[in-house]
């Protein structure tokens, strides 16, 4: 499966500055050409404003604006009008649930359920609300195996239960969970789900039907696209209900002395100038890993995942924290007993290996690990199996080295 | 650029001096790099102007280890007026090494500390 790994990384010039072992494509990805192109294009050849100007390169901007979204919106099996273009995953999560704020009526002693498992920018945006509204927040703890424990769920997500907000993959140990029963649930109560699926897009194939969410959201850049652009997909039939969070230009039909209307939706929702250039990178990045092959993309990418984890577990005093290849998007966490994480991730900087050390953005999480931090080693399309065995060398000289 | 983990820095990682709580102290101060996970308490016990005793305890990474073995070693009998006076520059220059931007938080976690515990002798 290695070979799949060499044939796509030709797409990504950054592989033609020498050698290089990148392995925190969790943090951010690297760019393959056709996203470079798509958005140097835009600068080059049509830059302009969208829904405004009725010359050619503003008409051809707004054309290629709206392709990106229905490309992006194909690629979770949504329509286009479901889509809203972010400035990122944090972006699309304070959205969302500022949009809900401001639909739901909420009152004080309603509950929000989370998990301990959330990143930062699920979790703050739920506890800043929460502390707004005087809503409680309930978390679903994880198993030892560090999956979401469901059997909890019947006395955590009852009829007070109002927003659940829940992500779809771990960017800590890449497991990916079974969200059915936790949208079964809500949806009984008639709980609002909203999924981060930003571990997950572009690295697994991910369908909105299928999940049974009412919101999803992911960033562009940690599959292929660019900086700076997020997806916030709200479904049909809430997301016209949804008043805006975010006011300005572009999103009001009338707006009179004391009155205002909003547009439909999603424009609604896009105050202002969007990130153009990265909303049609974005769209370029879901067609390129789409022609990949999700299905292939995570095959490799599982099989480089069980690779790891068999070559991380012959080091000795290393204690994994990486969910089952099948379930897995990728991410291999792990410590070395009486080696900081932080030591490991410059050993192995030093060798050219980059990898990622500390609490990922999920601290709640890490601590229920036990560990005050860990090593983070992902893998995406563009890996190999001698990345894996320079990461594995790496760990050994580290290991050496600090006896 | 001089390698990182030179000899004594992993040597004053691996076997930190003056690493303990002092319950005498006259004044503690903690410290953290959350996203590091590292953690120091401080330890100073201050008489006549003079650090007289300077111990630390925490968890870290070698660089933030090393880097409060060699502070506390450096410091030790050291008049207040002065350790209050020392800067960044001298702690590299203890630590005999320049970090990259994402280590200078580790590197200085435990002259941060100093500089709290010292605010007040810093003087106009």
């Amino acid at each position: 499966m290695s070979d799949l790994g060499t044939a796509w990384r030709t797409a990504f010039p950054q592989y033609e500055h020498g050698p290089f072992v990148y392995l925190d494509t969790a943090a951010t990805s690297l760019t393959p050409r056709p996203v470079l192109a798509a958005m140097d294009e835009y600068y080059r050849s049509y830059r302009a404003n969208v829904h405004r100007g009725l010359y050619a390169t503003a008409e051809r901007a707004s054309t290629a604006y709206e392709a990106a979204r229905a490309h992006v919106a194909s690629f979770v099996g949504a329509s286009s009008e479901e889509v809203i273009f972010t400035s990122g995953a944090t972006a699309s999560s304070n959205m969302a649930l500022g949009m809900l704020e401001r639909t739901l009526r909420l009152s004080a002693g309603d509950e929000v359920l989370t998990t301990v498992a959330e990143h930062h920018s699920s979790l703050l945006p739920v506890r800043d609300l929460a502390q707004r509204r005087g809503l409680v927040v309930r978390y679903l703890p994880c198993t030892a195996e560090h999956t979401l424990d469901t059997s909890v769920l019947g006395i955590l997500l009852s009829v007070r239960t109002r927003i659940v907000a829940v992500q779809l993959a771990s960017n800590v140990t890449g497991g990916l969970h079974n969200l059915a029963p936790i949208v079964h649930r809500a949806r009984e109560v008639g709980a609002v789900v909203l999924v981060d699926a930003s571990a997950a897009v572009g690295h697994v194939p991910v369908e909105v039907a299928s999940l049974g969410a009412d919101m999803l959201y992911w960033s562009g850049h940690k599959c292929c696209g660019p900086t700076g652009i997020g997806v916030l997909w709200v479904r049909n039939g809430l997301i016209d209900r949804c008043e805006p969070h975010v006011l300005g230009g572009g999103m009001v039909d009338e707006v009179g002395e004391a009155s205002v209307s909003w547009r439909e939706a999603p424009v609604r929702f896009e105050a202002g100038t969007p990130n153009i250039a990265g909303a049609i990178g974005c769209g370029a990045a879901a067609t390129f890993v789409a022609a990949c092959s999700l299905d292939t993309v995570h095959t490799h990418v599982r099989e480089l995942t069980r690779y790891a984890q068999e070559a991380l577990r012959t080091v000795p005093r290393v204690r994994l924290y990486s969910a089952p290849p099948e379930q897995n998007v990728g991410t291999v966490s792990f410590v070395v007993q009486g080696v900081h994480p932080h030591d490991i991730a410059q050993v192995c900087a030093d060798r050219g290996v980059a990898v990622r050390a500390g609490h990922h953005c999920a601290a709640p999480f890490i601590r229920t690990l036990g560990e005050p931090a860990t090593v983070r080693a992902s893998l995406y399309l563009y890996n190999t199996r001698a990345d894996v065995d320079e990461l594995v060398r790496a760990v050994q000289a580290a290991c050496v080295l600090f006896g | 650029m001089r390698e990182l983990y030179h000899a004594r820095l992993l040597d004053h990682a691996q076997h930190p001096r003056n690493k303990g709580a002092c319950p005498d102290a006259t004044r503690v101060v903690h410290a953290a790099n959350p996203s590091c996970g590292d953690t120091l308490a401080l330890f100073l016990t201050l008489l006549e102007g003079r650090i007289v005793h300077a111990s630390f305890t925490g968890e870290g990474c070698a660089v933030s280890q090393a880097a409060a073995s060699l502070l506390t070693e450096a410091i030790q009998g050291m008049e207040v007026h002065v350790a209050a006076g020392f800067t960044e520059r001298d702690l590299y220059g203890l630590l005999g090494v320049e970090v990259g931007e994402a280590r200078k938080r580790c590197a200085l976690l435990a002259w941060g500390a100093l500089v709290d515990a010292l605010r007040d002798e810093r003087g106009v």
